[in-house]
């Protein structure tokens, strides 16, 4: 498959399918039957086994064409960690039922890992999963921080299965159809004002297991395709110069003279330069993958952002003087999505906040950039061979 | 834009390298350093002469800036006492390419303070006076290229006279010069000759410090994985870690900034100077924290004169003020940029 090929299939798409007259969903669907919707899955999964790289040049077509496009779910949960991780682990009915409503939107996702005993310390999870009579799974526990739960058809959810052994060993890893009558949605209201992650109750919620991905007991290994995945997904666009938090500042700054004083002239320089530096960053990163050399670089670009976009945003604050002291509004509400441009700066400078825990939290990742790209030893463990069911809670 | 190293460059770094671990290891500069010795002419003369690094500005003859800054990428790491920046960069760039300097039979500079400034030698008639203070690489040039007020440039190979200055870079030592009426041949009128002279030596001075951050990281690291304290190696603890992870972040970013300088200069690309005024005002601060922290991370050793590091901080803190500061580098940026004060 090369580019001229890509091209001649996104030309015959677009005859079968012109923009103007058809509906989105329809489009969409024709899309990823055609092998469009992300060129390097599998035939018959959406893609055409081709480079990854040549991605863009079906996009520019399409973007061209005034296609309709399945953002703004790109990012999602979905998209960047679910899909993946079926991809890898699922089994070909699985990967035929869930990746096409997955990648048309029709299917939301949402991510049932973190509990409210085991946020950074993932493993130690305690919700636990119990064959029945029938075959199935029978899952308790609770689970929290979830976003997008109240609008999601299933979800990625790590459960322990065997609690006699050491903590990593005993996990498994399924998906959860949320219409299960066990599973319950509380919305969780955070600093913002809005409620954009849940708590998720799991009452006797039945799971058969042909919704298990991989085998029982290797779900941690089935998740770090998810976070390895999540890590990327966050931080991890391509942006032009001045893109994102850096451009809304710079326009703002040339807009409205009255505002600069010369003590935030140096720190908007300062700003200025670490954005082009975390973007050129990026981009030396996704030349070196596309190139084949995966270089270590990847996790530091989560670690990068959400430094960037707290000093971006708190910078944006106080620059607007008298207008950083309001705030748009204090409703609360349930965003289907969380929309980190849409709204005003205050809003901005709060959501920043968790850029840094959201997805690994910045200490995390410090850790993991120690130990595992300079080699640092590991801190001494306490917790490595012990049964889970022993350690204390 | 092209941001990773070709095998060419990849091939040429590993000849510089194994040149600059043979006959200059950083225990070879100290005692240079300790015995009061300057630049070692052999060492330039097998890396200019065999390893023809002194004419790779020349794309005539194959060359490439991108290849210029992987030799200062590795002259950084080393510190090896040459003067090649003078040389082969500035002097090289202000005269647009020159056969004498690129056999690296002959060295020259350029003669402006190291930290920037305006030319303040006088030329009348075709003879130059003046005195131009703490110019780097003036000790050995046989041959000096003098921008004058007004902003042209001349050349001067006699009639001058060199001062050392006792130099915080004890690597990179510099000089005053003395231009008493002595005879010139005109290069260029032109100021912007100049003028992009002296960006693309600060657009590849961000790789010399890049060389010296990553060996400062390096370093730490090795050092660290070693040294026990408290029963452990000092490596397992999470402050000490948690700072290196946030060093190395730094040198990712420096290396992506230093690479699209080398490249924007190489491919006279229209947006070269803001990419060099971003490469210049972070490298230089990101080498400077590079080696403050190898010294705070060494403890007791970091302190002494016996251990290499505090050679990296007087490089990285000369080279921080060199062709302009993080913040004079800033203040263009606003100007290019579009963000007015
Ligand atoms: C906006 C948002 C959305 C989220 N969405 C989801 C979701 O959809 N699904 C989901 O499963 N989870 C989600 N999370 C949860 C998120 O993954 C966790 O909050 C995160 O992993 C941290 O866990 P914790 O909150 O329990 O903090 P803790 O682990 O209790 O950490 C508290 C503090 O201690 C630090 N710390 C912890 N361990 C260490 C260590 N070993 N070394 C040094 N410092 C340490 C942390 O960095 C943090 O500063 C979301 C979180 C946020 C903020």
């Amino acid at each position: 498959m090369n580019e001229a090929d890509l091209r001649t299939r996104v030309h015959e798409l677009l005859a079968a399918y012109p923009p103007s007259e058809v509906d989105t969903l329809d489009f969409l669907r024709a899309r990823f039957d055609a092998g469009l919707a992300w060129v390097h899955f599998p035939l018959g999964l959406g893609g055409l086994g081709a480079p990854r790289t040549l991605q863009a040049v079906v996009d520019a077509e399409l973007t061209a064409a005034g296609a309709p496009d399945n953002d703004p779910r790109r990012i999602g949960i979905g998209l960047g960690m679910a899909a993946p991780t079926i991809l890898r682990y699922g089994t070909a009915e699985q990967q035929h039922r869930w990746l096409r409503p997955l990648w048309t939107g029709e299917e939301v996702w949402c991510q049932l890992f973190s509990e409210p005993g085991a946020g950074s310390d993932l493993a130690a999870l305690a919700t636990r999963a119990v064959p029945d009579a029938e075959g199935s799974w029978r899952v308790n526990g609770q689970k929290v921080w979830t976003s997008s739960a109240h609008t999601a058809r299933w979800a990625i959810l790590i459960a322990r299965t065997d609690p006699a052994v050491p903590k990593h060993q005993g996990i498994t890893y399924f998906v959860c159809d949320m219409t299960d009558p066990g599973v319950q949605v509380r919305p969780l209201r955070q600093l913002t004002g809005e409620a954009e992650f849940n708590e998720v109750f799991l009452t006797d919620v039945r799971i058969p297991d042909s919704d298990r991905l991989g085998a029982v007991g290797e779900g941690w290994r089935v998740a770090q395709t998810t976070l390895n995945n999540e890590r990327v997904a966050i931080g991890g666009q391509r942006t032009p110069r001045e893109g994102g938090l850096i451009g809304i500042v710079a326009e703002t700054w040339r807009e409205r003279p009255e505002l600069r004083t010369a003590e935030l002239h140096q720190r908007l320089l300062q700003h200025w330069v670490d954005a082009e530096v975390l973007r050129l960053t990026g981009e030396r990163l996704r030349q070196q993958l596309a190139a084949g050399q995966p270089g270590p670089e990847g996790a530091g670009g989560k670690l990068g952002f959400a430094r960037l976009a707290q000093q971006l945003t708190a910078f944006e604050v106080e620059l607007l003087a008298e207008e950083g002291l309001g705030y748009d509004d204090w409703t609360l509400r349930r965003p289907e999505l969380v929309d980190f441009n849409g709204r005003e700066a205050g809003y901005r400078y709060l959501r920043a906040k968790g850029n840094s825990i959201e997805g690994g939290t910045s200490e995390i990742l410090r850790n993991i950039i120690a130990e595992r790209v300079l080699g640092l030893p590991p801190e001494p463990r306490t917790d490595k061979d012990v049964p889970w069911k022993e350690l204390s809670r | 834009m092209n941001l990773l190293y070709s095998e060419i460059e990849e091939e040429l770094r590993a000849s510089v390298r194994d040149l600059l671990h043979d006959r200059s290891p950083i225990e070879a500069v100290l005692a240079r350093v300790s015995a009061d010795q300057g630049y070692d002419p052999a060492l330039w003369r097998a890396l200019a002469v065999e390893l023809g690094v002194a004419g790779l500005q020349d794309p005539a003859a194959g060359g490439s800036l991108r290849e210029v800054a992987v030799v200062l990428e590795e002259l950084g790491r080393s510190l090896a006492p040459t003067p090649f920046l003078g040389s082969a960069v500035l002097a090289t760039a202000a005269l647009g390419g020159d056969e004498r300097l690129a056999s690296g039979e002959r060295t020259g500079t350029l003669v402006l303070p190291f930290s920037g400034g305006a030319p303040s030698v006088r030329e009348t008639g075709g003879r130059l006076t003046g005195r131009v203070t703490s110019v780097a690489d003036a000790l050995t040039a046989d041959l000096l290229v003098v921008p004058v007020v007004g902003g042209a440039l001349w050349v001067v190979e006699r009639g001058f006279t060199v001062t050392p200055r006792t130099s915080l870079d004890q690597t990179r030592p510099l000089a005053d010069v003395v231009l008493d009426d002595a005879p010139g041949q005109l290069v260029t009128e032109d100021p912007a000759v100049l003028e992009h002279a002296l960006l693309t030596g600060a657009g590849l001075l961000a790789s010399e410090q890049l060389g010296i951050a990553e060996w400062c990281l390096t370093t730490t690291v090795e050092y660290l994985r070693e040294r026990r304290q408290f029963n452990r190696p000092l490596g397992s603890f999470q402050a000490l870690k948690h700072r290196l992870a946030d060093l190395w972040l730094e040198v990712v970013g420096a290396r992506a900034a230093a690479r699209a300088a080398a490249d924007a200069l190489a491919s006279e690309a229209a947006d070269a100077p803001l990419l060099v005024a971003v490469a210049a005002s972070h490298c230089g601060t990101v080498a400077v924290r590079a080696a403050e922290e190898c010294i705070q991370l060494h403890g007791g050793i970091g302190m002494t004169w016996e251990h290499p590091a505090h050679l990296y901080l007087k490089r990285a803190k000369a080279d921080q003020l060199a062709l302009g500061t993080p913040g004079h580098h800033r203040a263009r940026l606003a100007e290019l940029a579009n963000l007015p004060a």
